[in-house]
């Protein structure tokens, strides 16, 4: 099975220790893992912006660059999403391009939903201890339907206890461009989900998206928490490389 | 009503700031979110009953010419007269015009967010006529030096009851309550006097029924009744996309409309009021006008933003939205707050006239999933942006930023270069730390938090260092 690893621009930039552990996720459970290395951003920060004709150009070149291949796979419900869901939407008026869309859509998966509906690991290699809670981003959880499978995976790890936080499912504040224009309100957003992390008391907070994360870990200090770990579900579940 | 979307930004950090509204807000989002989810509960069938409540809308909303004429034919057949705005001026003139013309000095109301849109209250005092809101959220606004809705269907949830309490005190001249019972009762007895002597009623209309020329009203004060039947005048102002075909199609969208609003199975009070008073009957008005207004919606018909005419106005998206949450109606500017009112204000008050409102949500969608009659909201702002990027609307820099970093992306070199780069000074500004306090190149994120420090070097520089070391058959 070829799949195709669709870093993101996130990872790529903050923390290619995501993009190593889901590449050793896949790879233990038997994937040949291919990064294409002109890969760059999906497009959606242009498509949520506004800029429909940004947004075509970069959705042509991934799929151009990602529809060889069995799978596409990425460490994001985000990212993943906006190549499932919108791209088929981009090219409403190109049916040739539809068509390649829909098909690169149809095979598309955020990690923990490939790992558990398509490869249906029986264990994964992580050796994490300790009480975890987990951030449900918006776009993973509404969209592609990811909200038990990260949960399954946790359970296979032993030291790991999940703590649920009150409101898990509720929006971090990130929003993507939303986090930088409208910062103060972005915040304040983020500092309800950070309350409620606190409250769990959990040592850490694990989430699949890597905006969410970067947001709350900058909330989290802000108010003073220096001990939290704030963790992308991929480093939790492969073990620190 | 003035519109005062363009201070967005100016307004939310107002509300920030404003440490009793955040207390308000608090308590108001809990109430909202945990009684709706109770109560959709007792629904077999959920999803299926918002799929019917979409299609009846769409079977309207694709008609609306057809289903109404049809109304207005059974509306004159119950001795209604039906009327027609095409904006808010024609609203104040044509209900002046009926105050006048049956020698009206005082006209209560209950609730009508079309009136919030005319700006009907000035219009009518401008006249010479009294207004009374009689829904005590509207009431307690309007003894408030006329204080705008914070929400469609609780105009005064950003208020305490400290600030009833003290608004009571002062304007009533009574001694100070702190009691919700007695509060209300005090309301209740101001009120009454105006209900006894008010010549004309004025209420929006939740519902139009096309099979029987009715108007539904859904309330829970009871205010509703004495505006609709007391009065010898009832004049129903509302939007032309209210209407429904039929009484069963009514009973579909009043499985939802009270259980997404309130989290109640059904309201305490739900009317449905057709024609005027008969001779054997005793009370009703002898003389009820609709007032149907267009106000931007019929240009809304068959365009991209088509699905919104489905709202039916229950106010869920605002309560489950995190930025409504955190800052409240108010900020929006104008009558319509939350993600509705982000797609609304730029379609009815002017897209240029709301820069910020379709930009002004995270696009997590809990809006589309709670929306009663599936409207997609996200996607509806998301075209909104589009449509002010076509317009050149969006600041310069915004354009240029997001054009050059679209045509760097799609030059891998060059994008990797930059990655590399932006690592490396990312990684510089946060020195020894694991983050950065104050980030130049986005000064909004570290307002209120701090920006994590990355690890250095791009993904595809270390694969690249990593390929090289171990390479592969």
């Amino acid at each position: 099975m070829r799949v195709g690893l669709f870093v993101t621009c996130l990872v790529d930039l903050m923390r290619p220790r995501i993009g190593f552990a889901t590449l050793k996720l896949l790879e233990n459970a038997g994937c040949e893992v291919i990064v294409p290395e002109t890969q760059t951003c999906c497009g959606q920060p242009a498509w949520n912006s506004g800029d429909a004709p940004g947004a075509v150009a970069l959705a042509k070149k991934t799929i151009a660059e990602f529809e060889g291949f069995d799978y596409v796979v990425s460490p994001s419900g985000s990212c993943g999403d906006q190549i499932r869901t919108e791209y088929p939407v981009l090219f409403a008026d190109e049916p040739e391009w539809r068509d390649r869309a829909t098909a690169l859509a149809s095979r598309t998966y955020e990690l923990t939903d490939f790992l558990v509906t398509v490869l249906k690991v029986d264990s994964v290699p992580g050796d994490f201890e300790g009480t975890v809670t987990y951030h449900d981003s918006c776009t993973g959880l509404r969209s592609m339907g990811v909200k038990e499978q990260p949960r399954a995976l946790l359970a296979k790890l032993k030291g790991v206890t999940l703590k649920e936080m009150n409101g898990c499912e509720e929006c971090c504040g990130f929003g993507g461009t939303f986090s930088v224009k409208f910062g103060e309100v972005s915040a304040a957003i983020a500092e309800r989900k950070c309350d409620n992390i606190l409250a769990s008391g959990a040592q850490a907070v694990v989430g699949g998206d890597l905006g969410c994360l970067l947001n709350i870990e900058g909330k989290l200090r802000r108010m003073g928490d220096e001990t939290t770990q704030v963790l992308h579900v991929a480093e939790v579940l492969a073990g620190r490389a | 009503m003035e519109i005062k979307s363009m201070q967005f930004k100016a307004n939310a950090a107002g509300s920030l700031a404003n440490v009793v509204l955040q207390g308000n807000l608090k308590n108001a989002k809990g109430k909202f979110v945990t009684k709706r989810a109770e109560a959709i509960k007792d629904l077999d069938d959920f999803e299926g009953t918002r799929d019917a409540a979409a299609a009846i809308r769409n079977k309207v909303i694709d008609n609306l010419d057809l289903w109404l004429e049809a109304f207005e034919r059974k509306a004159l057949d119950t001795g209604a007269k039906v009327l027609w705005a095409k904006d808010g001026a024609e609203v104040c003139r044509l209900v002046t015009e009926i105050a006048r013309s049956h020698g009206v000095k005082k006209v209560t109301k209950s609730k009508s967010m079309l009136s919030e849109e005319a700006g009907l209250n000035h219009a009518l005092e401008a006249a010479g006529i009294q207004p009374v809101e009689t829904d005590l959220g509207e009431y307690i606004l309007q003894v408030d030096n006329n204080e705008p809705p914070s929400h469609i269907i609780a105009p005064a949830v950003h208020k305490s009851l400290n600030d009833v309490a003290d608004l009571f005190h002062k304007v009533h001249g009574t001694p100070r309550k702190t009691e919700i019972p007695a509060l209300t009762r005090e309301a209740r007895e101001v009120l009454r006097g105006h209900f006894l002597t008010a010549e004309m009623g004025l209420s929006g209309g939740n519902f139009l029924v096309a099979e029987t020329g009715s108007v539904a009203l859904v309330t829970n004060e009871g205010n509703g009744r004495m505006v609709t039947t007391m009065p010898k005048v009832h004049v129903v102002i509302t939007g032309i996309e209210k209407v429904i075909p039929t009484l069963e199609d009514l009973s579909t969208l009043m499985r939802l409309l009270p259980r997404s609003a309130t989290g109640q199975s059904i309201s305490n009070y739900f009317s449905i009021l057709t024609g005027v008073k008969k001779p054997e009957e005793h009370d009703g008005p002898e003389h009820l006008y609709f007032v149907l207004v267009d106000s931007g919606r019929a240009d809304v018909v068959g365009g991209d933003f088509h699905e919104m005419l489905r709202c039916i106005r229950c106010g869920a998206c605002m309560n489950h939205c995190p930025v409504y949450q955190t800052i409240g109606g108010h900020a929006y500017g104008w009558v319509y707050p939350g993600p509705m009112g982000s797609v609304l204000t730029p379609l009815y008050a002017g897209i240029e006239n709301s820069i910020d409102l379709p930009h002004a949500a995270t696009l997590c969608n809990q809006c589309g999933i709670v929306c009663p009659v599936k409207i997609p909201l996200p996607d509806l702002l998301r075209k909104l942006r589009e449509k002010q990027t076509e317009r050149g609307l969006r600041p310069l820099t915004e354009r240029i930023g997001l054009r050059l970093w679209a045509w760097v992306a799609q030059r891998p070199k060059l994008y990797a270069l930059g990655a590399s780069v932006g690592a490396r000074y990312l990684k510089w500004l946060a020195g020894d730390t694991d983050r950065i306090r104050l980030l130049p190149t986005a000064p909004e994120w570290t307002l209120g938090r701090d920006f994590p420090a990355p690890q250095g070097k791009t993904f595809r520089e270390l694969y690249a260092a990593r390929r090289s070391s171990t390479p592969r058959a």
